[in-house]
């Protein structure tokens, strides 16, 4: 598993990357619920140590001129930073596509005008799960369910356009149906059916988590169902996870070409998982400029284009489709973040991932693993 | 709720959501969606310029066929299939 990687790095420095498309601002990491597959890192940033203010202001500047188009504030629970309203404000102004991706948790009407007042342009709601007493036991809260559809009504009451993210498993898969309707009712312009991936907590619980072959072919067949049936009404993102795969995705678009991501304390990283491969040693913006940052540092760099890829990926005609999918998943499954994802039906460790899968999904699920103290 | 049909009467508009921008950067026209950006070439610039939500595809169409000389049939043809895929899409509504 261990390619010589640093002989084509040598050889052929990496081209300038094309400047990047978004950013996902990670406002905190103290969130009101416990959701067993959070991907947050294990260890997560005290509430002392975030940004504040100011320097988010001078990271939206410096974006905007780096060319992003959409910022993205997310956490944790962005709502929780009292001064939400004045960064989207500061990010309309800096012409940013401004982006909320929110539990809803905590949010009154007045709060959901003023953030459409600041110029919001869209939020992104999470929903747990249909059933009032799954979306609590997914959530690791009480009341979600009435709570989230409260929030969703103020949203659209403040005239936002909606997006309703369904993180889906094993628990509440078979509810797929349910929850289409759901966003519909909740007037959201569009779905994200996404499958809870195996990294940060969500690793510990893959077990509990893992969905049956035939749970996810069920969905696959509801989704293209769905889509032909309210086609023009609502959009619904779904992808096949990648345990069930035979190819990788485009991890975040490639690594290093399309976002970048600021966590609590101004590490800038190429996606929010990044922290989990301990070669990687991040630049702050604290030190530098987020162009010298995207364009120079070393996590960047490292899985930015092919150069750093081994075999089979070196000469797969699909490397520049795929960009050798999943860093953090090679790294959390071979050891190797170098490694070929074993996403993909070419990686020799893809049979292990599929058996893996079928197996946790085939036994009883465990009981959840709970953060225990989850806001810092 | 059910599948909104397209049609040459159909007045179609930006989405909700969905804006249209010159990007500095990269020196061309983009629609900024829902966690999603889509390119626009000069065409489809041309025609989503004009979508206000009143005006229909059919006027829309005949316009264009003035305009740029061509036959009429044969602009729809192509502004149909465009729009057919940014509803689908969700870049617009109708």
């Amino acid at each position: 598993m261990n390619e010589p990687s640093a002989l084509p790095q040598l050889a052929s420095p990496p081209a300038p990357p094309p400047a990047p498309m978004g950013l996902l601002a990670e406002l905190t990491h103290r969130c009101p619920l416990a959701c067993p597959y959070c991907s947050n890192p294990l260890m997560l940033e005290r509430a002392a140590d975030e940004l504040d203010t100011d320097t988010w202001r001078r990271i939206l500047d410096e974006a905007a001129k780096l060319g992003v188009l959409q910022v993205h504030f997310s956490g944790g629970e962005p709502l929780i930073r009292k001064d939400l309203e004045a960064l989207i404000a500061h990010a309309a102004g800096c012409g940013l596509y401004t982006n909320l991706i929110t539990s809803g948790i905590a949010l009154t009407q007045a709060r959901a005008n003023a953030l459409a007042d600041a110029g919001l342009d869209h939020a992104q709601l999470s929903l747990q799960d249909t059933d009032a007493q799954g979306a609590d036991r997914f959530a690791g809260s009480k009341d979600t369910l009435a709570k989230k559809t409260a929030s969703a009504a103020m949203l659209r009451a403040a005239d936002l356009p909606l997006t309703l993210n369904a993180v889906m498993h094993r628990g509440n898969l078979d509810h797929l149906e349910a929850m289409i309707e759901t966003a519909v009712h909740f007037g959201a312009g569009r779905l994200e059916v996404a499958h809870v991936q195996y990294y940060g907590w969500a690793l510990r619980n893959r077990a509990a988590l893992m969905p049956t072959r035939a749970q996810i072919d069920r969905a696959t067949a509801i989704v293209t169902a769905a889509r032909a049936r309210l086609s023009g009404a609502l959009v619904i993102d779904y992808v096949v996870p990648d345990y069930y795969a035979s190819r990788p995705k485009a991890c975040m678009g490639g690594w290093g070409q399309r976002f970048l991501n600021i966590d609590p304390v101004g590490r800038v990283l190429p996606c929010h998982a990044a922290t989990t491969i301990p070669e990687l040693v991040f630049d702050t913006v604290h030190e530098k400029s987020l162009a010298e940052i995207w364009e120079n540092s070393s996590p960047f760099t490292r899985f930015r284009g092919t150069h750093w890829m081994p075999e089979p990926c070196r000469s797969c005609e699909r490397k520049e489709m795929d960009w050798g999918g999943c860093r953090c998943q090679a790294l959390a499954l071979t050891g190797d973040a170098a490694a070929t994802d074993p996403a993909c039906s070419l990686s020799p460790r893809h049979a292990e991932m599929f058996t893996t899968a079928q197996t946790e999904a085939a036994a009883p699920a465990p009981k959840f693993i709970y953060r225990r103290g989850g806001s810092a | 709720m059910s599948a909104a049909i397209l049609d040459a009467t159909s007045t179609p508009s930006l989405a909700r959501g969905v804006k249209m921008r010159f990007d500095e950067a990269r020196q061309q026209w983009l629609l900024n969606a829902p966690e999603r950006v889509l390119m626009l070439d000069e065409i489809a610039h041309v025609i989503l310029s004009r979508c206000d939500g009143e005006i229909s595809i059919n006027t829309l169409c005949r316009d264009l066929a003035v305009e740029f000389a061509a036959p009429q049939e044969i602009i729809q043809a192509d502004v149909m299939e465009l729009f057919q895929d940014l509803l689908h899409r969700g870049f617009i509504r109708i």
